[in-house]
């Protein structure tokens, strides 16, 4: 294009970027989860967190008790089907853009839970961006889905088509 | 109340079971059966009359269960009759003694009286057993589903339900 390297040689200090990269970059930097551990994968979940496998280096290791303040939701565990309408009213809490990550088998397919209690696949109920397999799915596991999560976000697109060809 | 009963304990049979053979007797038109085996004792009543049975067991000075630890809920399956029975886990922390009492129900008459008024424990165990076999209880204070959403369709742990529900 040849402007950001004239922009670079006058003024060093500015940079130059599209704005989906940047947004995209400052989004999937700090993906704080929602608190929703609902059985054994919890565990790993906040094992995720500990300064051995330490979240906090991709950003992730803000829980939050609010679904306000919240990015992804962590489905880790399976959901009843009494717990499914508390989740998707936490999920719609949630402030958009919002993910939703179904940790484990259980959440994902029912698992071993193949039964008239539990929900056979959260996404069933919420829509979901990344399945985690595993029973429960070690905490690499988990950041191995962080960081999908983090490719899924960069490909997007702040502004939706319609505005794009506006401007 | 009538003159104190006196219990032998058959202490080295039964160690943590009431003997309650005295009170066969007394309560002759509601005690079916007294089943002792596996050092367990159970008290195999029936529905007319339990609840004075009941509280008879809970005041009564030598026996004085007042604690109800569990009820249980029995299906036979749809070809047995009487198909269900509730089993109510009775234990006393003054005497450090249990007894099983069981009711058997039939199908089509599947409720029995609540015992809310003498165990408040009863309330959410009297919920459970109604949410999973569908046994009523009588003149309980809050006959709700406790385990299952409210409008849960069949109760699951019947033997003619679907493992994956209706």
């Amino acid at each position: 294009m040849g402007i950001e390297t004239k922009i670079g040689e006058i003024l060093p200090e500015i940079l130059t970027t599209r704005l989906d990269q940047i947004v995209n970059w400052a989004r999937k930097s700090s993906i704080w989860p929602a608190t929703f551990g609902l059985a054994c994968c919890a565990i790993e979940m906040m094992a995720m967190t500990d300064p051995r496998n330490d979240i906090a280096r991709f950003g992730a290791e803000v829980f939050r008790a609010s679904p306000r303040q919240a990015d992804v939701m962590i489905v880790a565990g399976r959901v009843s089907i009494k717990m499914a309408p508390v989740l998707r009213r936490i999920y719609d809490q949630m402030p958009e853009p919002k993910w939703v990550i179904s940790m484990g088998v259980c959440a994902s397919a029912g698992g071993v839970f193949n039964n008239y209690a539990i929900v056979q696949g959260v996404d069933k109920v919420v829509p979901v961006d990344v399945f985690v397999p595993g029973c429960p799915p070690r905490p690499e596991g988990l950041i191995w889905a962080i960081m999908k999560l983090q490719e899924k976000i960069e490909r997007e697109k702040v502004f939706n088509e319609k505005i794009e060809k506006v401007a | 109340m009538a003159e104190p009963i006196e219990l032998t304990r058959s202490v080295k049979k039964f160690p943590r079971y009431a003997d309650v053979s005295r009170i066969r007797t007394r309560f002759a038109e509601t005690i079916q059966e007294i089943i002792e085996a596996a050092g367990e004792v159970t008290l195999i009543a029936r529905r007319e009359g339990l609840e004075r049975l009941m509280a008879f067991l809970r005041d009564e000075p030598a026996l004085r269960f007042n604690y109800l630890s569990d009820i249980g809920g029995v299906d036979l399956g749809e070809f047995a009759f009487p198909r269900f029975a509730v089993a109510y886990h009775l234990y006393s922390l003054e005497h450090n003694h249990r007894l099983r009492v069981k009711v058997f129900l039939a199908e089509d008459d599947a409720h029995l009286p609540t015992m809310f008024k003498f165990w408040k424990s009863a309330n959410w165990l009297e919920r459970e057993v109604y949410d999973m076999f569908g046994i009523r209880f009588d003149n309980h204070p809050d006959l709700r589903r406790i385990l299952m959403p409210a409008d849960y369709d069949g109760y699951p742990l019947r033997k003619d339900f679907p493992i994956k529900g209706y």
